[in-house]
């Protein structure tokens, strides 16, 4: 139906829209992305409460669902390109563009399997939770990938800033997570103290 | 007369990792050792904090915190 | 810089005064001396004869752990939970139960289960034969430490031969850490090969090894059990008090004249049990009873009090694992008590924040104090609360108990250390501390 409309009024409205949307998708997973790492580490600019960080990760991922519907549906709907609404799920199978598209949808995937798992998390338990949550490091360069395959306007100076800054502010923050984690020594280390034997405490037998 | 159902909070160790997201969020209930880890209450819950304890709980990063029936009185 | 030496406290006569003669001596356990060498299996049917639900009495679990009841007897792995009460809840349970006799004995100062099933083996094995018949288990896991590993072996094998136990019986090597003696440290180092304490909900007996209903109870108790199964809980009541009838195994050890392993009745004073080791060497200053979680008592206050839960419970103290440490005239109460904390807080399993960040904290506290550098009095006081009940197990509330105790006992040596005194001679070490692999 909004085909028919656009077709008729040939209205770029939904191209703009879709990829507009997409650029502020873009910076806005990323966000995530660190809000999720600062989370992680405790680490919190100035006096903002940890709760605070938490809280804000997960609604403005939360917010970003809404951002993305309207990114695929304005995509799909769109006449000028002809995607089909499978290809919103089922990765590589577009008319236009199959692979640039593909990694879109794999992002989608893997968003919705992490957020899916984060709203049922404490029925779940925490090790399933947190197993799946580890996608959202795979999720966000896929949606990289597909932003610079998908989207040809990296000459425009505002698109290539938003990209590449996004970029840096993801990059930052995996490299703040892997230096917690090397720093940390892992509950693994002390377990290994205790599985392996040790020299022999002496005793002494009876007379 | 119906007596309300009494609850207490309770903090898992092992799973507590001492992040402190409780402590901002329920000081009336909850402080932190010398080392970050959450020094828990044993009371029950006000009413007045109940919904507090309940954020507490689903905010915890570790699901280290949990709410349970009070033991019943002596 | 050599610290300068003052004088010992008041030494004390060597043989205490006015405690009568020593004790007579308890041979139900470990048999009669010589203490030497492993008891056969024939030797052991000749003493004891056949388990009595083999010869065909005692037909019934119910009617075993009501035998069990009556006795009195309770868990010598010193939580001392009455084993009657442990036997019904794991019988109640669905599904088949299995029993676990842990002789893993993490506390590096006490001997006693090693001692046990070195020279007895065949009692622990014929209780945990009965534990099993009474919960309705056909199978039974022997941990052990591994120094005694063989002869439990050797002793598994001739009843293999002799084909006299109905359940399946094997042998596993306890993990030598001090933790891995602690019930679910010892479920989980079977199961999975890591010996850390797990979240208590569920209980073993409900829920345990393998998700099977588990009955875990130290070998010294179902060494108990094998005997009263033959002679009956008024044999058992003979020794020991009213309350807490029965005999215990006890680790004597430091400034005793012999120091080992032996079976005393519960409720015989401490200054009769230093007797059973020939006495105390002179100007003892302090006796560690329990194990190294357990609490410091003076020397003179400990004499008179008998040994057992009741006699020592106003004194912040209790039998525990039957660790009886005495501490020498030149030796120093705070310089022990901190190499231990030590060693606790690198025993921790490492699971619960406050202790592993608060047991460290707290052995520093106690070295700084115990080598005569500046130390903060309040704050260590400050950290044994923060301490104390908030981990997954009791190692912390222990290593709690032990410090605690040791202030107040040696209180009066805070004062000569702040000045950067000390009574005793460097490195004299008499509380044994194992060397861990770095």
């Amino acid at each position: 139906m909004i085909s028919t409309v656009t077709a008729a009024t040939g209205s770029p409205w939904l191209w703009y829209i879709s990829r507009g949307s997409g650029l502020v998708l873009l910076a806005l997973f990323s966000l995530v992305v660190v809000l999720g790492v600062a989370t992680r580490t405790g680490s919190t600019p100035g006096t903002w409460h940890r709760f605070t960080i938490a809280e804000l990760h997960r609604a403005l991922s939360l917010f970003a669902i809404a951002l993305l519907a309207l990114h695929v549906v304005t995509a799909i709907a769109d006449p000028y390109v002809s995607i089909g609404w499978l290809a919103s799920i089922v990765p590589f199978v577009s008319h236009y563009r199959a692979v640039a598209l593909g990694f879109g949808t794999l992002a989608v995937d893997f968003g919705a399997a992490v957020i899916i798992t984060s709203l049922l998390r404490r029925r779940l338990g925490f090790r399933a939770w947190r197993a799946v949550h580890w996608l959202a490091y795979l999720a966000w360069p896929v949606a990289f990938i597909h932003s610079l395959r998908a989207g040809n306007d990296l000459g425009i100076g505002w698109v290539a800033l938003i990209e590449w800054g996004s970029a840096a502010a993801v990059a930052t923050a995996v490299l703040a997570r892997v230096l917690t984690a090397v720093r940390t020594p892992s509950p693994g280390e002390s377990l290994d103290r205790l599985s392996s034997p040790s020299t022999v405490a002496h005793f002494r037998g009876g007379r | 007369m119906r007596t309300r159902a009494r609850f207490r909070l309770r903090v898992d160790p092992i799973a507590c990792d001492g992040r402190g997201l409780c402590a901002e969020l329920l000081p009336q209930l909850i402080s932190l050792d010398d080392w970050g880890y959450p020094i828990v209450r044993d009371t029950d819950v006000p009413p007045e904090l109940a919904w507090d304890a309940r954020e507490v709980v689903k905010v915890c990063p570790k699901l280290a915190l949990h709410l349970e029936h009070s033991p019943p009185p002596p | 810089m050599p610290r300068p030496l003052l004088p010992p406290p008041a030494s004390v006569a060597h043989t205490p005064v006015g405690l009568g003669p020593p004790p007579a001596p308890v041979a139900r356990l470990l048999g009669g001396p010589p203490l030497v060498g492993r008891t056969t299996l024939d030797e052991h049917l000749a003493r004891f004869g056949r388990l009595p639900c083999d010869a065909g009495d005692l037909s019934s679990p119910e009617e075993l752990i009501d035998l069990v009841g009556r006795s009195g007897l309770c868990g010598r792995g010193g939580a001392s939970f009455p084993t009657a009460r442990k036997l019904a809840a794991v019988a109640r349970q669905p599904g088949s139960a299995i029993v676990v006799a842990n002789g893993t004995e993490g506390e590096p100062a006490s001997s006693k289960d090693k001692v046990l099933l070195a020279r007895s083996p065949h009692l622990v094995i014929d209780g945990a034969v009965l534990a099993a018949r009474a919960v309705g288990a056909a199978e039974a896991i022997i941990v052990c430490h591994r120094a005694v590993r063989e002869l439990v072996d050797v002793a598994l094998s001739e009843r293999r031969l002799s084909r006299i136990d109905s359940i399946r019986l094997r042998a596993a090597t306890g993990a030598d850490r001090f933790v891995a003696g602690e019930a679910s440290a010892v479920v989980h180092w079977l199961e999975r090969g890591v010996a850390t304490p797990t979240r208590t909900p569920p209980r073993l007996a409900e829920r345990g090894l393998c998700g099977r209903p588990t009955l875990l109870q130290n070998v010294e108790t179902l060494a108990h059990l094998a005997l009263i199964a033959r002679f009956g809980p008024e044999w058992f009541r003979a020794v020991g008090t009213e309350a807490e009838p029965g005999s215990m195994l006890v680790s004597l050890l430091g400034a005793v004249q012999r120091p080992g392993v032996y079976e005393i009745a519960i409720g015989t004073p401490v200054g009769g049990v230093l007797e059973v080791g020939c006495g105390a060497v002179a100007g003892a200053q302090a006796i560690l009873v329990g194990g190294y979680f357990g609490t410091w008592i003076p020397f003179e206050t400990a004499l008179r009090r008998p040994f057992s839960r009741a006699g020592l419970a106003s004194l912040g103290a209790g039998p525990g694992a039957g660790l009886v440490a005495v501490l020498p005239a030149d030796a120093c109460g705070l310089v022990e008590t901190a190499r231990v904390a030590r060693y606790l807080a690198l025993e921790s399993a490492g699971q619960c924040g406050p202790c592993v960040s608060g047991l460290p904290a707290i052995a520093g506290e106690l070295e700084a104090l115990a080598s005569g550098g500046p130390f903060n009095l309040a704050r260590l006081q400050r950290w044994l609360g923060q301490v104390e009940g908030r981990g997954a197990c009791s190692h912390p509330d222990g290593a709690v108990r032990l410090v605690r105790s040791s202030l107040r006992v040696f209180g009066y040596e805070l004062e000569r250390h702040s000045r950067g005194r000390c009574c005793a001679p460097p490195r004299t070490e008499v509380l044994p501390v194992p060397a861990l692999p770095r």
